[in-house]
């Protein structure tokens, strides 16, 4: 039983990427009818905003203090970042210290302003091509971004580390009744799943509750019939595009503490991602929360000794196989609708 | 020709002069040159092109016929490349045998992941083919390491069988591939001049089974079989609508394709007896959709382009450096020439993938058809202003 929980609550941290990455994906879909193969870069460049600010807040000056010397003699040298000069050292500390929960209110007019520039700049001429050519630009645009911050972060991963007081494990287990240690779970997972609950939660009551969702999702439905009503459903759209980048980004700085953040992260997830949205049913919000959960806690399960030494192998594959039989069995997806991606 | 008409066999014959005359024409600097290191013309890259151009080509007839995109076709290259190892391992070093495994193994594996995913169209085909391509990649790393060798990848050592051939050579090495006794790997150089031309024996190999691969897509481009493939791809409803089982004929391409894929991955293994994961991975299913979609999807010579293209570039850029940048410019004032260098080394060296994912951007944007079609919109513009010319040619000569 406290291993079942245990997996269950490991699934959720990737589950919460998924799910957040399809939710994007889907709301790119839904909205504007483009594949979007670069929201796995978007993903990434969240995260590297994450490590930029870590590195910008990081910035420092060097003093000679003459009391101290090296090892080698000479007067030790000792670095004081600017934060902690400007704002007193305590102050300044805190602040390097939360830098990856501060790169949150960093990333999102980053994410929304890279959303405009793309979608403005060179999706807007994609809507009438064929899927297959949306594919392929966006596709070419994510080798760009990926090799883009490549070229400025260097080719390996850097290590953005959650702020101190998050950086233990909390043992589920005591609270559920069980022996102590045996469900332990990390904090910084839990405070990834509950914020990943928090933007979805978000993004569904924006849909649900505000008169902009409701034309948003008015668009979805029948993009021709809100525009004859004169509304500017385009704009409307566009704006969501920028939704999903924010989305996507805050994903990424989030996840930063959890993997160190590396140029090729945005593909390793994107294509576990399309595999999600795929399962869940292509234009379907629900579906892809959903299925970024199911295929996550699987991928945990599947990572169990028990199983996999029944199966070897099976924790690799098994989110494959798990779009495969669905895909076989249910053509649309978990909670498809009918008519999306069926020409 | 051949069974062709005048245009294709015009066609045909271009691609077999560029083949057999590549090692010059790939070779236009002298060996002691400073332009020599963005010579083409050896051994190891002319293998690449013609392989990659196999690849290619039999990737369009998939993709190019019937606009079925898949995503997972490196997985055949990496199963070719595999089968012809073990056939070298167990059965003798000559490429025959080993070729054939690799196009036989690839084509099942392409019957058994086409009949599953071509139930389904569009993007849940990409995504199918993607998958299967990423659970081969992955098993072939974890579980699969008793055949494939893991993250070793497979090669060759000196206890294995090789029941026709021998086990190791008389000075203890382990034998080389070849072709009843042609070795691959032989070389044979040719010095005119302050020019050296490199004859290898696998490229020149690997460019016959180029052409022959090249003459099968023409046919089938022309057959029967290659217009029904066209009609799924423009209308796949209404061809059902007419009562046709469309199913084996797409089935037919992707097996086809596949086997394609196989003889490009067991040739690789011809060149270099050795087969790694990595091929397999998706990454490098998305390079020959890219080869594919910059020369030309659809078109013959296209694929073969793009292959060409990619492999050269990928070759030269990854050579340019600062330092050569600097050297190039340096004639310029030093702050000018510095903001060139910063400009222009973001895309060299390993800056290579930024221009290529730049340029592939622009092909798909601006020219849907490739190299391909930007040579015959060349062709059109330069083609009129002849037209031009020759009126008013005809016009400044009034007939009294």
């Amino acid at each position: 039983m406290d291993a079942i929980i245990l997996q269950i609550l490991n699934g959720l941290d990737k589950g919460s990427a998924y799910a957040l990455i399809a939710l994007g994906l889907t709301l790119i879909f839904g909205t504007l009818g483009v594949v979007n193969f670069a929201h796995g870069a978007l993903f990434m460049i969240g995260a590297f905003c994450a490590v930029s600010l870590n590195k910008l807040l990081n910035l420092s000056f060097e003093t000679v203090d003459p009391t101290r010397t090296d090892f080698l003699g000479n007067p030790a040298k000792i670095k004081t970042p600017y934060v902690e000069s400007w704002f007193g050292p305590e102050f300044g500390a805190a602040l390097i210290d939360w830098s990856v929960p501060l790169a949150i209110l960093f990333s999102i007019p980053i994410m929304i302003a890279i959303g405009f520039i793309m979608e403005r700049g060179l999706i807007k001429h994609f809507y009438r091509r064929p899927h297959a050519d949306q594919i392929l630009v966006t596709f070419g645009l994510a080798i760009v971004l990926q090799e883009l911050i490549k070229h400025y972060y260097g080719a390996n991963p850097i290590q953005t580390p959650a702020p101190d007081a998050f950086r233990g494990s909390f043992d589920f287990g005591a609270i559920l009744g069980f022996d102590p240690n045996t469900i332990i779970y990390p904090y910084w997972r839990m405070i990834y799943f509950a914020f990943a609950a928090v933007v979805i939660g978000g993004v569904f009551a924006f849909l649900q509750f505000t008169t902009f969702g409701m034309v948003v999702r008015a668009g979805m439905a029948d993009r021709e019939t809100v525009g004859l009503l004169g509304i500017n459903i385009d704009k409307r759209f566009t704006i969501m595009f920028g939704l999903a980048a924010a989305v996507a980004g805050l994903a990424g700085v989030m996840y930063a503490p959890i993997n160190s953040p590396n140029y090729h992260m945005g593909m390793d997830f994107l294509v576990l991602s399309f595999v999600v949205v795929v399962v869940g049913g292509m234009g379907s919000l629900p579906g892809a929360v959903a299925a970024g959960f199911l295929l996550g806690i699987l991928e945990s399960f599947a990572s169990m000794n028990e199983i996999k030494s029944i199966l070897p192998g099976i924790d690799q594959i098994i989110i494959y196989v798990a779009a495969i039989i669905i895909l076989l069995t249910r053509p649309r997806g978990l909670l498809g609708r009918k008519g999306v991606m069926e020409d | 020709m051949l069974g062709l008409n005048k245009k294709d066999a015009t066609l045909l014959g271009v691609v077999a002069v560029l083949v057999i005359f590549a090692p010059f024409i790939l070779n236009p600097f002298p060996a002691d040159s400073a332009m020599a290191q963005f010579n083409a013309g050896y051994p190891d890259l002319m293998q690449r092109f013609v392989i990659f151009g196999i690849f290619a080509v039999g990737f369009n007839l998939l993709f190019g016929l019937t606009g079925y995109l898949s995503f997972g076709h490196a997985a055949f290259l990496g199963v070719g490349s595999y089968s012809a190892v073990w056939m070298f391992k167990l059965l003798s070093m000559n490429v025959i045998p080993a070729i054939l495994l690799s196009m036989v193994i690839a084509g099942l594996f392409a019957l058994l992941i086409g009949f599953i995913s071509l139930r389904r169209t569009g993007i849940y085909f990409s995504i199918l083919t993607l998958a299967f391509a990423e659970m081969s990649f992955r098993l072939a790393y974890s579980v699969l390491t008793p055949i494939t060798n893991g993250e070793t990848g497979l090669q060759l050592t000196l206890e294995d069988p090789r029941i026709l051939g021998q086990t190791a050579t008389e000075s203890g090495g382990i034998p080389v591939t070849n072709l009843f006794g042609l070795e691959m790997r032989s070389t044979e150089v040719l010095n005119l001049g302050g020019w050296s031309f490199q004859f290898n024996n696998g490229y020149y190999m690997a460019g016959a089974l180029l052409l022959v691969a090249f003459y099968i897509s023409i046919r089938i481009f022309r057959s029967p079989f290659g217009m029904m493939l066209r009609a799924v791809k423009s209308n796949q409803q209404r061809m059902n609508y007419t009562g046709l089982n469309t199913k084996p004929y797409t089935l037919a391409a992707f097996v086809i394709s596949g086997m394609y894929a196989g003889l490009a991955g067991g040739l690789m293994a011809s060149m270099d007896p050795l087969a790694g994961a990595e091929r397999m991975q998706w990454t490098a299913s998305g390079e020959v959709v890219l080869m594919t979609i910059l020369g030309g999807a659809g078109t013959l010579i296209g694929p073969v382009l793009g292959a060409g293209f990619i492999k050269y570039f990928e070759n030269i850029f990854s050579k340019i450096n600062e330092a050569v940048l600097h050297s190039w410019f340096h004639a310029l004032p030093d702050g000018l020439e510095n903001a060139i260098v910063w400009v222009f080394e973001h895309f060299v060296g390993s800056g290579w993938h930024l221009t290529l994912g730049l340029l592939f951007m622009l092909v798909v944007t601006f020219l849907p058809g490739g190299l391909v079609e930007g040579g015959q919109r060349l062709g059109r513009l330069f083609g009129r202003k002849k037209d031009a010319e020759e009126k008013t040619a005809t016009q400044s000569t009034p007939a009294e």
